[in-house]
């Protein structure tokens, strides 16, 4: 017997091994490049900064402190409107997207192709594209002079909603997919059903539609959400100087300010946020997959 | 206004999907009170004629008509029908109570009166409420879930029921059960039901009249007898129970009956039929029970006879199938019924020679 075969036939009698050993080599990789580095970053929010940037033993809060300065209270008040008003511009555009692609028969499979094509590229580079859309001698204003809407041109770039269009815009694919994915499940005899029930059309959205694809919509909102209160780039590049969000802030303490406790605060103050807005999400999720209450 | 005999009118209705007429200008009335079943093969336009009617396709031609009005634009909701689905259709996240009031709920009825409305519905389906209201339809049995569809369908108190193959799913015991119970609403509570189904076992068994669909048209429409016993067509003879096809050549006629030549010299008499030219050539169906067998020159007198090789004899338990061929090669099935021990059948072997008799009255002439 070669020795392939005995090592074969060892794990085949022992599932457990098997299974951590199809287990070990992911988790070993995620404890060493998220969990370390995590429990690094939780220490030095913590610590004191030294007098030439790094980092200096001791123990302080100072670092949360500063962080409820109102100056940095109204970067993460803008941050949480900007990711709120992302998350809910997505779902406007995204639902009604989501639906007709599952409506949309033998051009389901396009049409979806077409929904992850800017995946294609760099987030950074579709971000530059849209700042060529966006300037005052951009590609809109040209446009609009041409028509003669405006004479002066107008100025969109570094403002919020240059940022908000930038933000929706790369996010929006990640509430299309999992909202079509649970369209797509959802039964079409349910809503002729209903219709014949006595249901109009918003009536079946709302006792029908939404409740069943509740968890595809949770699912859509997380994963705009959470990248977006995280977001540094498009702000950076949108907003400039001008509309700074907790991504950038963190950004700059790491890079420029050279202060990685406070950076390293920030972004604990940041993850908080985002725990509790998957907890609550999937406490949504939870709700709607139980029964809508009972009949007394 | 005194109400229409006719509940339901289709009047030249046609329905096409792209370069196919689904439904081919359909014209039918369903009385009041009547079981009434589309009756098809899948694909036959059975399925998308109850669709036209309960709304969900618009005619490309001609009428639908509802107590009277023309009802072609009008929405399902607006239709006062109420439909049974073929996959049941109950809403998941809603509890069986919830399910059965939610037609209820969307007319705004007082929340007292849907609670008592939904108990005596699921007792008119012989569900429980105390046992099933608060139960999820996931958690009932495909039968239970009929039940609750049913219920949720007549806590409305429609005029007109629509069932698209509601028994599809349950097994042959339960689905025997449900067609009785089914009948016995029907007759109870004075609902018109319109029923699609491809069985037809099942359409016989339940229907005052049934239309059967071939090619998106009817090809029949009238009672089962009516149906079985005068199929107008092939298909027709085919589709409903089993039917035996015997061709020939039209000859002359005597006393009401028609002498038809078959292609292998052998004749038989016909019954008078419209459809009947001299010298044509006529198709005529026969029903394997309406067949006998005999020994070679013992048929008897003044019934059609024609000889026939045994072929195979298949034991169903109350009848005997005898697979027999005749000169010209023709398969032909007689079924002989078991008497048990008052009338002991002919004991029949593979490649015994025999005679096919049966009365000329039982020839079924068919249009091509």
């Amino acid at each position: 017997m070669t020795a392939r075969r005995r090592l074969l036939g060892w794990l085949h009698e022992r599932p457990r091994v098997r299974g951590w050993g199809l287990f070990a080599p992911g988790a070993a990789w995620i404890v060493l490049f998220f969990l370390v580095p995590l429990v690094i970053l939780l220490a030095y929010s913590f610590m004191p900064r030294g007098t030439y940037g790094g980092v200096v033993p001791g123990f302080t809060l100072d670092n949360y402190r500063r962080f409820f300065d109102p100056l940095y209270l109204g970067i993460l008040q803008r941050t949480v409107l900007l990711s709120l008003l992302t998350t809910a511009l997505c779902l406007l555009l995204g639902f009604p997207t989501a639906w007709a692609i599952a409506r949309s028969g033998r051009w389901r499979n396009t049409l979806l192709f077409l929904a992850i094509l800017p995946f294609w590229t760099s987030a950074l580079v579709r971000t530059y594209a849209t700042m060529v859309l966006l300037r005052d001698t951009g590609l809109v204003n040209a446009l609009l002079k041409r028509l003669g809407v405006i004479d002066l041109p107008l100025h969109m770039l570094y403002t919020e909603g240059a940022v908000l269009a930038g933000l929706v815009y790369g996010a929006l694919p990640f509430m299309i997919l999992p909202i079509y994915s649970s369209l797509e499940k959802l039964d079409p005899a349910l809503l002729e059903a209903a219709e014949v029930l006595g249901a109009r059309p918003w009536a079946r959205l709302a006792r029908v539609v939404l409740p069943l694809t509740a968890p595809g919509i949770a699912a859509g909102c997380m994963l705009v959400f959470i990248p977006t209160l995280g977001s540094f780039v498009v702000p950076d590049l949108l907003g400039g100087a001008k509309v700074m969000m907790v991504g950038n802030l963190v950004q700059n303490q790491f890079g420029a300010a050279r202060d990685w406790p406070f950076g390293s605060a920030a972004s604990f103050v940041v993850m908080t946020l985002v725990l509790a807005a998957v907890m609550g999400l999937l406490q949504v999720g939870r709700r709607e997959a139980q029964p809508e209450g009972r009949a007394e | 206004m005194p109400e229409p005999e006719s509940v339901v009118e289709f009047r030249g209705v046609s329905r096409r999907f792209g370069g196919m007429l689904a439904v081919n200008d359909v014209t039918f009335a369903i009385r009041r009170g009547e079981f009434f079943s589309l009756l098809g093969p899948s694909g036959c336009g059975k399925t998308t004629t109850l669709r036209l009617l309960a709304g969900f396709e618009t005619p490309d031609a001609g009428e639908v008509r509802i107590l009277g009005r023309v009802a072609n634009r009008e929405r399902p909701y607006e239709r006062g029908l109420a439909m049974v689905f073929q996959s049941y259709a109950l809403f998941p996240h809603l509890t069986v109570a919830r399910n059965v009031a939610f037609g209820l709920e969307q007319r705004k009825v007082r929340a007292a009166e849907v609670r008592e409305r939904v108990a005596r519905a699921l007792e008119l389906v012989r569900l429980d409420p105390a046992t099933y209201a608060a139960r999820m339809p996931a958690q009932l049995s495909g039968g239970q879930r009929q039940r609750v569809a049913l219920a949720r369908a007549l806590v409305l108190e429609p005029r007109i029921l629509l069932l698209d193959e509601p028994l599809g799913a349950l097994d042959l015991k339960l689905r025997k059960q449900m067609q009785l119970e089914l009948k016995a609403l029907n007759r109870e509570l004075g609902v018109t039901f319109v029923y699609v189904t491809h069985d037809q076992e099942e359409a016989l068994a339940m229907s005052d009249r049934i239309a059967v669909m071939h090619d998106g048209r009817i090809a029949q429409l009238g009672t089962p007898a009516e149906i079985y016993e005068s199929p107008r067509t092939a298909f027709v003879a085919d589709f409903i129970g089993e039917a035996n096809f015997l061709g020939g050549r039209v000859g002359d006629a005597a006393a009401g009956m028609w002498t038809v030549t078959r292609d292998d010299g052998t004749r038989m008499r016909v019954p008078d039929h419209p459809a009947l030219r001299a010298a044509a050539r006529v198709e005529v169906a026969v029903r394997p029970e309406w067949l006998d067998l005999s020994r070679p020159g013992e048929g008897p007198p003044g019934e059609n006879a024609l000889p026939a090789t045994v072929q195979d004899v298949i034991y169903l338990g109350e009848t005997m199938h005898v697979q027999v061929t005749l000169g010209d090669g023709t398969p032909v099935r007689v079924a002989v019924r078991n008497e048990g021990q008052l009338i002991k059948p002919l004991q029949w072997r593979r490649g015994d020679t025999c005679l096919v008799t049966w009365l000329p009255e039982d020839c079924q002439v068919l249009e091509p």
